[in-house]
């Protein structure tokens, strides 16, 4: 056999990863995961390196002992994969969402209104998009039902409906709330289709009454809480108050009646508040949520509070470790808290290629006490980033505006980045925040998603070699 | 694919692709199996031996090893292919009530005049 029957090729976009000892490839753009021979992952380690041809590829493989008919089979895998590519493939065309996308999501802001004056908070803090002025603080019974009512006209050909109830503090309006549940519920049951809730609260105001309503009804429970109490002293009354000692009891009571649906914590890091471990510990062991995700506060770079790229670097290694933990859990088939390894392993699973970096102002839409439209909750109230109003419906052209600016292809720097299938440039809200446009990559962020997106794929690995079985979860989210 | 392990989803659908493209195209195919190992059965009419629609040696339909009007027959009895013989489920049902044995009877299948 001569090098003239390998097919011609050059190297695609691929990233190349171990775990355990074993070779993977993710692909690029597809999110395709594959584990390779000796034989692949050496074609594609000199693809990578060299612009060599087929000769010199079978003569350097065949020194370290593959056999022609291997390289030359290997090859053709690699091809039909998209890992190498043959002369004059085309670049994938750009591929816009389909007009009129359904909807798949509905935040309701139920009120803007807070009881507590979070230092960073994106809503009324230093970084605010929301121009609340003149608009009512509290959302009706009316305004209510027309966004039910928009959502589910804007969201046919949709079987399940989610409606995620949000603020300002959602249990300050915690009487609209069991309106709606009560609402939307009858509507999806006259419709045929299912519909289920969610709410995010800072756990202030939770009462027996109310956990028992929020068990009963299924609704899933998210809690903004940061750590232990020393963690929590941004997390403050206006009269600067601290809000732990206030919610600790009533989350243990949450967590000990509310049975229906895992209840969760959302953390925010800021720059005294890193020590992911002992959060993560005190949250679960201490606490008893059973689901911890972690997230940096979003604010411009100057704030006293945000985090410098030193302490990014330690939130990732303490994420290492959590990944290490969750992946010896997985492997014995056990859940494992760590929320942020279980999205990007749902993601990985399903092989995601994005258009855009999340649903806002796509398949999600946010709609604010005065009904306005919004790309998603951290818009809320806010004139510049409104997308209509649920009386005249979603502007279409805000929308494709948004739409266009946010999409992967406008984003040059992503272009070359093997991480652009999961991120697609990330958050649409801290780009606004650190850049003046929605559109923008969030630059500041890319060596750590590449880096956190590298460890996760490592545990997808190893889990898909040692469990398998522990990802067929992911087929249903 | 040999050489590759397709680990998620993505690239469960990549590796039916490459391998529908290796394979032969095989009536009823749809999971995935290895094409060699399956015999080559064609669906539809065909499955059995009939001459089908056919000219003889000289062009025309007389020499047929049977005559033409079997297979006209058959696509009214038997098989869903929609050709031009008479509707026997809603408007000529007795069309071929005179043709008890196609082979023999094939004359009595006539002509209908909608």
């Amino acid at each position: 056999m001569s090098a003239a029957t390998i097919a011609p090729f050059r190297a695609g976009e691929f990233h190349l990863f171990t775990a355990r000892g074993r070779d993977f490839v993710y692909l690029v753009p597809s999110g395709g995961i594959f584990e390779l021979t000796p034989a692949a992952r050496q074609i594609l380690d000199f693809a990578q390196r060299t612009d060599a041809d087929s000769e010199d590829l079978i003569a350097h493989l065949a020194n370290v002992g593959f056999a022609e008919l291997e390289i030359e089979e290997t090859v053709t895998d690699l091809i039909d994969a998209g890992a190498l590519l043959a002369p004059g493939t085309a670049p994938e065309p750009r591929i816009d969402p389909p007009k009129n996308f359904p909807l798949q999501t509905l935040v309701l802001n139920l009120t803007n209104q807070c009881n507590l004056s979070c230092k960073y908070c994106y809503e009324y803090g230093d970084d605010k998009v929301a121009t609340p002025e003149g608009k009512p603080k509290f959302m009706d019974t009316e305004t209510s039902r027309a966004a039910i009512d928009f959502y589910f006209a804007e969201s046919q050909g949709t079987k399940a409906l989610h409606v995620t109830f949000f603020g300002g503090e959602t249990l300050m309006n915690f009487p609209l709330l069991k309106e709606v549940v009560d609402y939307a519920t009858n509507k999806a049951k006259s419709e045929g289709r299912f519909i289920d809730f969610s709410l995010t609260t800072n756990a202030t105001l939770l009462t027996p009454a109310i956990i028992d309503f929020l068990a009963a009804n299924r609704i899933g429970v998210t809690v903004s809480i940061d750590g232990p109490p020393e963690m929590n002293a941004l997390r403050v009354y206006q009269n600067g108050r601290g809000s732990y000692d206030i919610i600790a009891p009533k989350i243990k009571l949450l967590l000990e009646k509310h049975k229906t649906r895992p209840i969760a914590a959302r953390v925010t890091l800021t720059a005294d508040v890193t020590d992911v471990l002992k959060i993560f510990r005190h949250l679960t062991q201490d606490m008893g949520f059973q689901e911890v995700g972690f997230a940096p506060v979003t604010t411009s770079e100057n704030r006293l509070y945000a985090i410098g790229g030193s302490k990014m670097d330690s939130v990732l290694e303490q994420f290492k470790l959590l990944a290490q933990e969750y992946l010896d859990a997985a492997v014995e088939g056990r859940h494992h808290a760590f929320s942020n390894v279980t999205d990007t392993l749902s993601e990985l699973y399903n092989g995601v290629n994005k258009s855009h970096p999340c649903g806002a102002g796509l398949g999600l839409a946010a709609v604010g006490p005065s009904g306005d439209i919004s790309p998603c909750h951290r818009f809320v109230d806010s004139d510049t980033h409104s997308l209509g109003h649920i009386s005249t419906g979603i502007d279409r052209a805000k929308q494709d505006d948004f739409l266009h600016r946010g999409h992967i292809n406008q984003k040059y720097d992503c272009h070359t980045c093997w991480a652009r299938p999961l991120c697609a440039g990330g958050c649409h809200h801290e780009a606004y925040v650190r850049y003046g446009d929605t559109g923008h990559p969030n630059l500041h962020y890319c060596d750590w998603i590449r880096d956190w997106t590298d460890t996760c794929l490592s545990v997808f690995g190893a889990i898909s070699t040692h469990n398998p079985v522990f990802l067929e979860k992911f087929e249903k989210r | 694919m040999k050489h590759l392990r397709p680990l998620n989803r993505k690239a469960h659908r990549i590796d039916q692709f490459a391998a529908a493209k290796q394979a032969d195209v095989v009536g009823l195919q749809e999971k995935r199996v290895n094409p060699a190992k399956l015999p080559h059965i064609p669906a539809g009419c065909s499955i059995a031996f009939f001459p089908g629609w056919e000219v003889d040696s000289s062009g025309g339909v007389a020499g047929l090893c049977q005559p033409m009007e079997r297979d006209l027959y058959d696509c009214f009895a038997d098989c869903f292919w929609p050709a031009q013989v008479p509707d026997h489920m809603n408007n000529y049902s007795d069309w071929a009530k005179k043709c008890a044995a196609a082979t023999q009877d094939w004359r009595n299948l006539d002509v209908v005049f909608p």
